[in-house]
């Protein structure tokens, strides 16, 4: 069960209610719960702008990790439609690294319920869905019981809050895939399908869930909808950086001394991020390197921290501030064995649609599976450079990206240390025997 | 609707499934749900399960085998009454995630997607869980258990052989 977490530095927008049950509605209420939705519906007329603009001036970029601007995802969603629009909130969090969503369904699901009315007021829709990943039963769980208590106050239905408006929510469950966390899988999961990537465009505001206009977000984005209608858009912009409003969750892993899910400002240092409020290295050891957004992301080396944690900054730095999944490495790291488990979990997740996926990603297992095993050369290193670079932009979806962007970090920025493996001049404490890598994927 | 005669599902599971196929706008919505869900309570996809759940949603066999095939929780052979699964991705795998492996391994004396000769566990290496701040962890079942240390493992284990685990379904 999750441990929670605090530090000083943290400013608590999406955790308020952290620690404090609000995963009773009667809690939640009194904790200004469903009020924010109750202000959007009196706004009357106005009220989808006022929802649409009020999120466009909070600078909310996606959580889920490409960090596309909320309001504007919300705008793009045509007024008339003759299909029937659907809210769908992503909760398949499962990209390594990232637990946050996590926290948020058993700590504030009404949160997520609340979005996802002000995403649906917002875009005129009257159905929306909470897809949790099929391992989360017991959020699932949490999740259908907070959905049952809202319908009990009448809060979802017929008429909510007096509108004259209808809005219901269904809960899904996946049953395990990678895959299906990216938007147009999950779509295709939704429908009962194998999670395959969609074609874009058109791109789901148009064309998406049972080929009617969605807005699809992560979990995260959504809990914050309600908190920002309630501070005001400009408020919450003014926690963050330019063009990265606000605060996010990030979730510190790996060798640190206090692991958790911290609620940080966008652009807080991720020095700081490390050594002050997830306590420092492990141990009293050094710092290697840092994964610093989920495993997609490429890796920054030990000097390469003093960077802003916002989507612009990481991305000036060569890297992604992707699912906010800051997994932390010591120097007894090998990041050839490191590397290996990385497209390990590709190899295993790429859902076999794309060629250069499914095949890109098993070639570079394979070789660096052979590397770690000492029968490398160092022509894999360039073979392994080569096929990941032609992996990038060529797939449907971004997985053959995640897959390509870390590989290509680690043996442009570690090199050395995989030609010095090669030549039998190995570093780092192994954590994975040989034989534990037979049969296990 | 379809509803089944002779159902091979607790009434239970059957009522709500005759539930499940009408709230979505459509039906098939209900495919990925349905699997599980049955595999919850026969411990795994049998072929009778995947006959009734075709002829519940007016699909065909090979559709929904063809779904069933994609996702890594679903299976079609048992599983052991309480199926272990060790998260060995990066952040479990940093904080000890393969030394757990190697412990359930020894301590159940089966390997990976192996079950024991009682039919009691079954183990399985998966993916990360999304527990990485609260790593090594794994789950039985759907029971998330945490901040594994090799000792831990031997006393969560002997609370399962004991029949007094957990069980979240």
């Amino acid at each position: 069960m999750p441990t929670l977490v605090s530090h000083p530095d943290e400013v608590k927008v999406v955790s308020r209610r952290f620690g404090q049950g609000a995963a009773d509605i009667e809690k939640y209420i009194e904790l200004d719960g469903y009020k924010a939705v109750q202000n959007a519906i009196a706004q009357g007329p106005e009220m989808s702008n006022w929802i649409i603009n009020t999120m466009k001036a909070s600078g909310l970029r996606g959580r889920g990790g490409a960090g596309f601007p909320t309001g504007m995802k919300w705008s793009f969603v045509p007024k008339v439609s003759e299909k029937p629009k659907y809210v769908l909130v992503n909760g398949d969090e499962s990209e390594p690294g990232t637990c946050k969503d996590h926290v948020i369904f058993r700590e504030d699901p009404h949160s997520v319920i609340e979005g996802t009315m002000i995403a649906g007021l917002a875009i005129g829709s009257k159905l929306g869905f909470i897809y949790l990943r099929g391992e989360y039963r017991y959020l699932l769980k949490m999740v259908e019981k907070a959905v049952a208590d809202a319908y009990a106050k009448g809060f979802l239905g017929k008429n909510i809050f007096g509108s004259g408006i209808d809005f219901d929510i269904i809960t899904q469950t996946g049953a395990g895939a990678y895959e299906v966390g990216e938007e147009s899988a999950l779509m295709e999961s939704l429908e009962g399908k194998r999670g395959v990537p969609r074609i874009k465009p058109p791109f789901p505001a148009v064309v998406g869930l049972y080929g009617g206009p969605t807005v699809i977000n992560n979990a995260e984005t959504i809990a914050n909808a309600a908190h920002i209608l309630l501070m005001g858009g400009e408020a919450y912009a003014k926690l963050g950086t330019e063009r990265n409003g606000g605060t996010r969750l990030f979730g510190i892993s790996g060798h640190v001394e206090r692991p958790g899910v911290y609620e940080l400002p966008m652009g807080y240092s991720l020095r700081k991020a490390i050594y002050e409020v997830a306590g420092g290295i492990k141990d009293g050891k050094k710092l290697k390197a840092v994964v610093p957004g989920g495993s997609s992301c490429p890796v920054l080396t030990a000097d390469e921290i003093d960077v802003g944690l916002d989507f612009d900054q990481m991305g000036k730095a060569g890297t992604m501030l992707g699912s906010g999944g800051i997994v932390v490495l010591d120097e007894t790291v090998s990041i050839v064995e490191f590397a290996m488990r990385v497209i390990s979990f590709y190899q295993h997740e790429s859902c076999g649609w794309c060629i250069p996926c499914r095949e890109g990603t098993d070639w570079i297992k394979k070789t660096l599976t052979r590397v770690h095993a000492g029968g490398g050369s160092r022509k894999d290193i360039d073979n392994v450079q080569y096929l990941a670079e032609n992996m990038m932009g060529r797939t449907f979806c971004p997985l053959g990206d995640a897959a390509a962007m870390p590989t290509l970090g680690f043996v442009k920025k570690f090199r050395k240390e995989f030609e010095d493996y090669i030549d039998g001049k190995r570093v780092g404490t192994q954590l994975i025997t040989v034989d534990q890598l037979v049969g296990a994927h | 609707m379809s509803t089944v005669a002779n159902t091979i599902f607790s009434p239970e599971l059957a009522a709500r499934f005759d539930h499940l196929v009408t709230i979505y706008p459509l039906q098939r919505s209900a495919l990925v749900p349905m699997l599980l869900y049955a595999q919850d309570e026969i411990g795994y996809v049998s072929d009778a399960a995947v006959a009734e759940i075709a002829q519940r949603l007016d699909l065909v066999e090979l559709d929904v085998r063809n779904v069933l095939s994609y996702y890594s929780m679903l299976r079609t052979k048992p599983a052991g009454k309480y199926n272990v699964q060790v998260c060995t991705n990066i952040s479990c795998m940093l904080r000890g995630g393969y030394k757990i492996l190697d412990h359930c391994k020894k301590n159940l004396g089966i390997g990976h997607k192996e079950v024991t000769k009682d039919g009691l566990f079954s183990l399985e290496e998966v993916e990360c869980i999304g527990a990485c701040c609260w790593a090594p962890a794994m789950q039985i079942n759907y029971e998330f258990y945490d901040d594994l240390t090799p000792e831990k493992v031997d006393v969560l284990l002997q609370t399962y052989r004991d029949g007094l685990g957990k069980d979240v379904k």
